[in-house]
C-alpha cells in the first residue's frame, strides 16, 4: 500500500530539511537598534497578515514551514488566531482595505509582541507605493521591530531574519 | 438593429474600427449600437473574456464560439454610464460594479448596485476616472437567505494560517451551508494606476506582480500586449525558453495545490511530498534563472535570461526525477480511500454554471468545458507542438485534481520537448517606442489571463489593464460549496484555488 509504502521510504531515507541558516546579522542590529523589549522566550508564536500581498511572500512563507526548511524545528509556528500570537508577520503595501483589520489584528495580540514586515512591499510599498489604494509599508500603521527584504524573500532569508528575533530574546 | 443570427463581426461593423490596435480589432461603438450588442449576447454565443473601463470608455472583450473571431468593443460614455451586460453575462456583474468603483460609470440595469473594490477606505472616490472626495463608508448588505434555523457564520478577511484576505459570509442550517457569498476587495492596491506612466520594463515588473503564484503567466501576458502594440517579434529561443518558464510555474502551482487540498481533507502527508516536489523547481528555477518563482525574467521583447546546454540537460534531469516522485504522490491520493472519500461529490459545480460564467482553467475543465488559450486563440510556440487538453464532467473535487494531475504530466511532456528543440539565438529583441495598443491572451494555471494595453507616443503605457481567471471563478465556488457541510468549505476552496490579489487588483 503505497501510504506505508511511502512513510517507511521517509523514515528509512527520507528528505533532509536543510540545515537552519544563522540569524541574519543585519536583522539583529536592526532589532538591537529598537526598542528593549521583554524576553519572549525561545519558541515564539507567530500570526501572518496579508495586507495587500501578490500572494509570492506567502508562497515563500508556506516553503519555509514546508519540510525543505521547516520553520517549526526551530521553534517558530504560525497559529491562527492573533491571541495565540507573540509576533504579527505582516506581508503587502498594506492596501488601505486591508488597514482597519490590520489595527484590529495588532491590537489582539498579546503584549510584549513583535511585528516582523515581510518583503519589499511591507517595507515601503515597494512597486505598488504610492498609488491611492496603499498605506506604503508596515511601518506607516505600526512600530516594525524588523524588517526582512527580498521579493518575496527566500525561505532561508525568512528563517534567518525570524532567528534573529528570536537570538535576541535569549 | 440587426435581426437574426449575426456574427460578432457583423454586429461590430456598426461601430468605428480603432487604428492601432493589435492583434485583435477594437471598435468604438455609440450607445444604440452597444445596446443591440448586448441585445445580441443574449442570445448569442459569444464568450466574455473581459470587461473594464477607461477614462469615459467601457470595453468588453469577446469571443465568438461559432467564428472563432476575438474583438474589443468599446462604448464611448462622455455621459458616464453604460448599459450593463451583467443581465446577460453574470460574470460580468462584479466587473461592472468594480468598473463603476474605479472608473465612476455607472452600469445601467445592474440590480446589483453595491461597490464591489471601494470599502470606503480610500483618500478619493472614482480614483480612476473623474476623483472626487471620498465617501464616507456604508456597511455592506451581504444577500438574505431566511428560513427557520438559520444562522450566519461571518469568516474574514482575516483567516486562519497563510493565505489572502477577504470575507466570507455563509448561511448555514445546523452543519449545511445554504448560500455563501463572499466579498473581496481588500488587497486592492491601485495596479492600473502603479503601471500608468511607466515604461514597459517598469510596468512588467508590476504585471509580474498582479498575482504572484502566476507571475511568468502574467508577465508574458504583458509582453504579448506590448509586442502586439509595438509591433515587436521577440526572438524564436525567448518564445520557447518562455514556454519552459510558464510549465514550470503550472506544475508548481498544480503539484503543491493537490497537496494543500489533501492537507484540507486532514490528510497531511501529501502536502509534506507536494511541497518536496514543488521545492525541486523553485530551487531548479533559482540555480538555471536566477529567481525561485522566475519573477521579472520574462520582459517586453523577450527574456531576460537564458540556458546554456549543460543547464537545459540540468533542468531535463529534474524533471525526470520529478514526474518519478510524482507519480508516487498520485498512487498515495488515488489508493487512499478515506481521502478519496472526502473528494468525490464534494464540491459540485454544475458544467450549465460553467458555460453560463465562462469559467476556464481545471474548475472548467473538471465540469465538461474543454477550453485553454494555448490552443484558442493559440500562441507560440504551442501552435507547434502537440498536446490534448484533459477534460472531466463530473465537476467535483476529485475532478479538479484529476484535472491537475494530468496537466502536470502533460506540462512535464511538454517541457521534454521544449528542452530538446531550443532554437538557438539571442533571447530579447528592442521594443520599439510607439504608440499603440495591445491584448495579450495567456494560458496560466488557473486558466486564461488577459492583459490589456494602451501605450502612448513616447512608449510608456498610457493604460493596462489585466484580468484574472478568478473573477469568473470565485462565483461558482458560492455555488459549489451550497448544501455541503461548512467543515468542508477549506477542501472545496482550495480546490478553486482563486486568486484574490488577481481579483482585487
Ligand atoms: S514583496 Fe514582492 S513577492 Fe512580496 S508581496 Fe510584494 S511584490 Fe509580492
Amino acid at each position: 500500500m503505497p501510504l506505508n509504502h511511502l512513510l517507511f521510504r521517509n523514515i528509512v531515507k527520507g528528505h533532509r530539511t536543510e540545515p537552519a541558516p544563522a540569524s541574519d546579522a543585519h536583522a539583529a542590529a536592526e532589532l538591537a537598534r529598537g526598542a528593549p523589549g521583554a524576553g519572549l522566550g525561545r519558541s515564539l508564536a507567530l500570526r501572518v497578515v496579508d495586507c495587500g500581498s501578490c500572494n509570492g511572500c506567502e508562497l515563500e512563507l508556506h516553503a519555509a514551514t514546508g519540510p525543505a526548511y521547516d520553520l517549526d524545528h526551530l521553534g517558530l509556528h504560525v497559529v491562527a488566531s492573533p491571541r495565540h500570537a507573540d509576533a504579527l508577520v505582516v506581508t503587502g503595501p498594506v492596501s488601505a482595505n486591508m488597514e482597519p483589520a490590520l489595527r484590529r489584528t495588532a491590537q489582539a495580540v498579546p503584549r510584549p509582541n513583535r511585528v516582523v514586515a515581510l518583503g519589499d512591499c511591507a517595507g515601503d510599498g515597494g512597486c505598488f507605493a504610492g498609488t491611492y489604494a496603499v498605506k506604503g509599508g508596515v511601518g506607516q500603521i505600526l512600530p516594525v521591530d524588523l524588517h526582512i527584504p527580498g521579493c518575496p524573500p527566500t525561505p532561508t532569508r525568512i528563517l534567518a531574519g525570524l532567528r534573529a528575533l528570536m537570538d535576541r530574546e535569549r | 438593429m440587426m435581426m437574426g443570427r449575426a456574427t460578432l463581426m457583423e454586429v461590430l461593423s456598426l461601430g468605428r474600427p480603432v487604428a492601432g490596435a493589435r492583434p485583435w480589432p477594437r471598435v468604438v461603438l455609440d450607445d444604440r449600437a452597444w445596446r443591440a450588442l448586448v441585445g445580441h449576447m443574449a442570445v448569442a454565443d459569444w464568450v466574455l473574456l473581459a470587461e473594464w473601463g477607461g477614462p469615459d470608455e467601457v470595453h468588453v472583450a469577446l469571443r465568438d464560439e461559432e467564428t472563432g473571431e476575438i474583438a474589443i468593443a468599446t462604448r464611448a460614455s462622455a455621459d458616464r454610464r453604460f448599459f450593463a451586460l451583467g443581465p446577460v453575462r453574470p460574470g460580468a456583474i462584479r466587473l461592472e460594479r468594480a468598473i463603476r468603483d474605479l472608473w465612476g460609470l455607472a452600469p445601467e440595469g445592474l440590480e446589483d448596485q453595491r461597490p464591489w473594490l471601494d470599502h470606503g477606505h480610500w483618500p478619493v472616490h472614482h480614483p480612476l476616472g473623474a476623483a472626487s472626495p471620498p465617501q464616507p463608508a456604508r456597511p455592506y448588505r451581504f444577500l438574505a437567505a431566511e428560513g427557520e434555523g438559520l444562522h450566519q457564520v461571518p469568516v474574514g478577511p482575516v483567516h486562519a494560517g497563510i493565505i489572502e484576505p477577504g470575507h466570507f459570509r455563509f448561511h448555514v442550517q445546523g452543519e449545511t451551508v445554504v448560500r455563501l457569498e463572499a466579498r473581496l476587495g481588500y488587497v486592492h492596491k491601485g495596479i492600473s494606476a502603479a503601471m500608468a506612466g511607466q515604461t514597459p520594463a517598469g510596468a512588467a515588473r508590476v504585471a509580474g506582480r498582479v498575482s504572484g503564484d502566476s507571475t511568468v503567466a502574467y508577465a508574458l501576458a504583458f509582453a504579448h500586449a506590448v509586442e502586439a502594440a509595438s509591433d515587436c517579434s521577440p526572438p524564436p529561443r525567448a518564445v520557447w525558453l518562455r514556454a519552459v518558464l510558464a510549465e514550470i510555474e503550472r506544475i508548481a502551482n498544480h503539484v503543491f495545490d493537490i497537496g494543500a487540498i489533501c492537507n484540507d481533507a486532514g490528510f497531511p502527508l501529501a502536502l509534506s511530498e507536494a511541497s518536496l516536489l514543488r521545492e525541486m523547481l523553485l530551487r531548479a528555477n533559482e540555480s538555471l534563472f536566477g529567481h525561485r518563482l522566475a519573477m521579472d525574467r520574462v520582459i517586453p521583447g523577450g527574456l531576460a535570461c537564458d540556458i546554456d546546454e549543460a543547464g537545459a540537460a540540468l533542468l531535463a534531469a529534474t524533471l525526470t526525477r520529478f514526474g518519478k516522485r510524482f507519480q508516487r504522490l498520485v498512487a498515495l491520493y488515488r489508493d487512499t480511500p478515506s481521502l478519496l472519500d472526502r473528494t468525490i461529490g464534494a464540491g459540485v459545480v454544475a458544467g450549465a454554471l460553467v458555460y453560463r460564467f465562462g469559467a476556464g482553467g481545471f474548475v472548467g475543465r473538471a465540469a465538461s468545458r474543454g477550453v485553454d488559450a494555448r490552443k484558442v486563440p493559440g500562441y507560440p510556440p504551442y501552435d507547434q507542438l502537440d498536446f490534448v487538453i484533459p477534460v472531466r464532467a463530473e465537476g467535483d473535487v476529485d475532478a479538479r485534481i484529476e484535472i491537475r494531475i494530468a496537466e502536470i504530466r502533460i506540462s512535464l511532456d511538454l517541457l521534454a520537448r521544449l528542452l530538446a528543440g531550443l532554437p538557438s539565438g539571442p533571447v530579447a529583441a528592442a521594443v520599439p517606442r510607439a504608440a499603440g495598443e495591445g491584448l495579450g491572451v495567456v494560458e496560466g494555471f488557473r486558466g486564461k489571463i488577459l492583459v490589456w494595453v494602451r501605450l502612448a507616443e513616447d512608449g510608456t503605457v498610457a493604460q493596462c489593464h489585466p484580468h484574472d481567471p478568478s473573477w469568473f471563478q470565485w462565483p461558482l465556488l458560492e455555488a459549489a460549496i451550497e448544501g455541503n457541510i461548512l467543515a468542508d468549505f477549506p477542501l472545496c476552496n482550495k480546490s478553486f484555488n482563486c486568486s484574490y490579489s488577481g481579483v482585487d487588483l
